[in-house]
């Protein structure tokens, strides 16, 4: 007996790859924001995918924040010189050397909300009318009210009040200069399925995702690795860990969970019955309760 | 097994108070769908409000305006598996400002879920969501009858519900309407059988979404694609690749189909079905893919690929049941963008046939405004033809949305009677 229906993982998979061919249709010059997280890594494999045997028709735009993990960093060049695509970086250093931004002081300083502006700087300066985000609405709950295709303001600013509303598939792209839209194709993607479709596809992924040893300091519930950004307190000490990261940002921000899951089978097994979110450990959401959708609003990721 | 399953997604309406966000706060949190971390979340929330329980409300109500107020702007979408199915729910807002959220989640949606307040019975917004849900054609809408706790879950209210619903819904074409009894509060009959209801025979909320049978809804007839883009590597190894992609809208295509190009007419033969590196023997709705033709012809965005034994209507002139989502308001003889799967052309609104009252559903003659959240039927003409089913018969061929080229908003939604 032959079935026509999709399983949920190819339907998702579907979805995503009709939205990035109408983001290539509707727009003259989109990016793929690329994090070298594994949601950025995942809409890059889907690109592929959905243009192929055409090389992938997006550059990616990294945000560089100076504060990366250096394993993110050969991650994203082996990834473009395999793709053959284009990278533009965008530098929160330069926006900082320019006096464009203010570092942030203190203990718990990042630079986190500083990409906002080198990001907005970029898509300006690239005549970039559409940025296509790793964003999924079961992240985080003001992500929960995204649309497929985001509208921004002149200002990159983000509106939830007002958003286009957004029908079946007939997405509306229209904008006036100097505007610009984020496009999520992994939208309606849980933290699982994106596991399960790494497995699926056998996505690399950054070496960072699996169980190794490294040196952490304790703060805020998780394990924040160390690194020269890291100002230590008087009752912080460095100690090694078996850890693992579950989510990938600044090496500042970021928490790693212990753990022995050194496969993606393991890893899949142990997201299955995690307790508690991926963004749970990113300190940037813990500022407020309605942190992401501040920064939103203001043109974040 | 986990593999095999399906995605259903479903819509929640009611008015403010039915509890539509204590619902979905309680699936997720029964289907333990809900993490630790918002859980604590919540519960600081809950206390900086002063209430005494955790309010499972806060759970989808994710703007700042939307926790100070206690109520739900825009459309915000969650997401739980059981190991039978995954589920998207599309959480609307019932505020009578937002009805064309409602219009935007249920147009993508399986099943609907609407509430009910026991103790208010079928009111304005009942009727409002339940012809929405119809005219958008949801195939599968369950009614649930909630805060029974607070009528005693006494069989008699839940079955004079029943009865004002039926009254009602007589009138609207709905292919299959269910009811449960429920109290999103306590959790009755939501993932867990009530204890206090035992008069009723049948399954819980989230058994019941478990079992929909979806896969019979799609059109498995009128073989439709709609090319979105042409891919050409015009590489060393792809010299000469064209492949015309697109998703599946509807129907089945196989290789060596006797295919024609709409509106051009030029036929040709289907010579690949290509997923990423894979040939495939067939395509159905939902799939995305790469066509190739045998002949080499004039293929673009906005044109469709057909099976030449079933062909859409080729038009210019539609009837169009339209909902207008914009507060300003409809200017028939005024231009607007029309779009139509991948194809975008201008439009006018030539005439309003009628407007319903939503509430007796009677028919309003004689008038040419459309305003917020107005239904009415309407003729438009466009400036090329489009190729177009009836929604009823295909839901992506049979529907279309105006864009106003002044605001570029999406101004209306309409479905191709």
């Amino acid at each position: 007996m032959s079935k026509y229906y999709l399983n949920y993982l190819d339907e998702l998979e579907s979805e995503a790859i009709y939205v990035l061919r109408e983001v290539w249709a509707q727009f003259q010059n989109p990016v793929i924001l690329f994090s070298g997280g594994k949601d950025s890594i995942v809409v890059t494999h889907l690109a592929k995918k959905a243009f192929y045997p055409a090389k992938i028709p997006f550059a990616l735009l990294h945000i560089d924040t100076g504060h990366n993990f250096p394993e993110t960093i050969t991650f994203r060049d082996k990834i473009i010189s395999d793709l053959g695509t284009q990278l533009i970086v965008g530098s929160v250093q330069e926006s900082i050397d320019s006096g464009r931004v203010k570092e942030e002081k203190g203990k718990n300083a990042t630079r986190n909300a500083l990409q906002i502006t080198t990001l907005l700087d970029a898509i300006s300066t690239h005549n970039i009318d559409c940025a296509i985000g790793g964003g999924r609405r079961d992240e985080e709950k003001a992500r929960a009210k995204e649309r497929f295709f985001s509208h921004r303001d002149d200002f990159g600013q983000w509106d939830p009040k007002n958003q286009r509303p957004e029908l079946w598939s007939l997405f509306n792209g229209k904008y006036f200069q100097g505007e610009h839209f984020r496009a999520f194709p992994i939208s309606n993607w849980t933290e699982m399925d994106v596991w399960n479709y790494i497995k699926r596809e056998g996505i690399q992924i950054p070496s960072l995702y699996f169980s190794h040893e490294r040196d952490v300091v304790w703060r805020k519930n998780s394990w924040i690795p160390y690194s020269k950004f890291l100002v230590l307190q008087a009752d912080e000490h460095i100690v090694k860990k078996q850890i693992r990261f579950r989510t990938l940002g600044d090496i500042t921000i970021t928490g790693g969970m212990e753990s022995d899951a050194d496969t993606l089978e393991k890893i899949v097994a142990e997201v299955a019955i995690m307790r508690n979110t991926e963004r749970g450990n990113r300190s940037d959401d813990k500022r407020s309760e309605t942190a992401m959708e501040d920064r939103k609003r203001q043109g974040y990721f | 097994m986990i593999e095999h399953n399906q995605l259903l997604r479903f819509t929640t309406a009611g008015s403010v108070d039915d509890g539509k966000s204590t619902l979905i706060g309680r699936l997720l949190f029964d289907s333990k769908s809900i993490f630790q971390d918002q859980l604590e979340a919540i519960e600081t929330a809950s206390r900086k409000k002063g209430l005494d329980g955790v309010d499972l409300a806060l759970f989808t109500d994710g703007l700042r305006d939307e926790r100070e107020q206690g109520i739900t702007i825009d459309v915000a979408y969650r997401y739980f598996t059981t190991p039978k199915r995954k589920f998207i729910i599309t959480d609307t807002p019932g505020h009578i400002q937002y009805t064309r959220n409602m219009v935007t989640g249920a147009s993508t949606a399986n099943a609907a879920v609407v509430l009910v307040d026991a103790r208010n019975g079928v009111i304005e917004q009942t009727k409002r969501h339940s012809f929405i849900a119809s005219l958008l054609q949801i195939p599968h809408i369950i009614v649930c009858v909630n805060k029974m706790d607070l009528v005693d879950y006494d069989e008699t209210a839940f079955n004079r519900i029943i009865c004002q619903f039926e009254k009602f819904s007589s009138k609207l074409l709905i292919k299959d309407i269910r009811f449960i009894p429920i109290s999103a509060l306590n959790g009755d009959n939501v993932v867990n059988r009530s204890t206090h209801m035992n008069w009723y025979q049948g399954a819980p909320l989230l058994h019941t979404l478990e079992t929909l049978h979806i896969a019979s809804d799609f059109n498995k007839v009128d073989a439709r694609f709609p090319v979105q883009t042409v891919i050409r590597p015009q590489s060393a190894h792809h010299r000469d690749y064209r492949g015309y992609a697109g998703r599946v809208s509807s129907g089945i295509f196989r290789v060596g189909d006797a295919v024609t190009v709409m509106p051009s007419g030029f036929t040709s033969k289907i010579k690949t079905i290509d997923a990423f590196d894979k040939e495939l023997k067939k395509a159905y709705a939902p799939m995305s893919v790469a066509i190739t033709l045998e002949d080499n012809i004039d293929v673009g965005r906005g044109d469709m690929i057909v099976k030449s034994n079933n062909k859409p209507r080729a038009t210019q002139d539609l009837d169009v049941m339209l909902c207008w989502l914009n507060n300003h308001s409809a200017k028939p003889g005024t231009k607007y963008s029309i779009k139509h799967t991948s194809n975008m052309q201008k439009a006018m609104i030539k005439e309003v046939l009628y407007k319903f009252n939503i509430n007796t559903l009677e028919r309003i003659t004689n008038t040419n405004e459309l305003n917020m959240n107005d239904i009415a039927k309407v003729k438009i003409r466009t400036t090329r033809p489009l190729m177009i089913d009836s929604y009823r018969e295909n839901r992506i061929t049979g529907s279309i949305i105006l864009i106003d080229d002044g605001t570029n908003e999406t101004v209306a939604a309409g479905m191709i009677v």
